[in-house]
């Protein structure tokens, strides 16, 4: 059951993944991300992480997707009339990127047997409040470093937005 | 049988980065960098939630909280960036954005 789960959604975000890079269009990519970010989401809940789950679906395929798309719109960004990089991008990256995949794969198949697996049950300790607790306790000086941090580009946002052209 | 290896999770997540950096590589458009740069931001969170699994500890749905932050953070700076860029010259090409002045 949790195997058909995870290739079910896991082959969904590969396919949507491939689908926002192949794209022409930048709001035929948003919706394909969002469709990635969703079954992620699954996942993370496969994997017991309730509240991780839901922020990544309020938080990414919501928040994030939603000024992705308003900002595709503003712009009125038609498709792609050139694609394709310079020849030495095209040449070199696709080599190298298989290489890397190829690298990582090896290192993740050999550091983690297949004796290591996972169900859904195995690891409940993502609810709420076990993240709130861990939250306020152990990660309490990054949660404020992050709230200035959001702070900041809030206010570096609004004042590059708001700027007039001269 | 019916149980996933951890090693497919941590797999799928290096898939979903190496797609994330050939649209990186290989797109024009400045939107879709910008999403594939998400796409490579959501597949290491999912590397953090495995991790988190595999040794039955909530920090890595911690870190992964902090980098869907960072991630927002980003975007909104990143956007209003684009915006800016667009009001003085109407092209979303990245080739055609390659200077800081004028």
């Amino acid at each position: 059951m949790d195997l058909v789960l995870f290739l079910v959604f896991a082959i969904f975000a590969v396919a949507c993944a491939i689908n926002v890079v192949v794209q022409t269009h930048p709001i035929a990519s948003a919706i394909s991300l969002i469709g990635v970010m969703s079954s992620l989401a699954v996942l993370y809940l496969l994997l017991g992480g309730e509240f991780i789950a839901a922020a990544q679906v309020i938080v990414y395929a919501g928040a994030i997707m939603v000024l992705f798309v308003f900002v595709i719109m503003l712009l009125n960004s038609g498709a792609e009339t050139r694609s394709g990089r310079s020849l030495m991008a095209q040449a070199l990256g696709a080599p190298l990127l298989i290489a890397l995949l190829g690298i990582l794969a090896f290192f993740v198949q050999r550091l983690f047997p297949h004796e290591d697996t996972a169900r859904f049950g195995g690891f409940m300790g993502g609810s709420p409040k076990d993240v709130g607790n861990a939250l306020f306790t152990t990660y309490l000086l990054p949660f404020e470093a992050t709230s200035v941090l959001i702070l900041i580009a809030i206010v570096g946002a609004i004042v590059l937005a708001g700027r007039e052209p001269d | 049988m019916g149980s996933v290896p951890i090693s497919w999770f941590l797999t799928l997540s290096a898939v979903l980065f190496v797609i994330g950096v050939a649209g990186f590589l290989f797109r024009r458009n400045i939107i879709t960098v910008f999403m594939s740069i998400e796409l490579m931001l959501n597949a290491v969170n999912l590397s953090f939630v495995t991790f988190a699994y595999q040794f039955k500890k909530v920090d890595g749905h911690l870190l992964a909280l902090f980098v869907m932050v960072v991630a927002a953070a980003e975007a909104a700076v990143g956007l209003a960036i684009i915006l800016t860029v667009f009001k003085r010259r109407p092209s979303l090409d990245i080739d055609e954005v390659n200077s800081m002045k004028n």
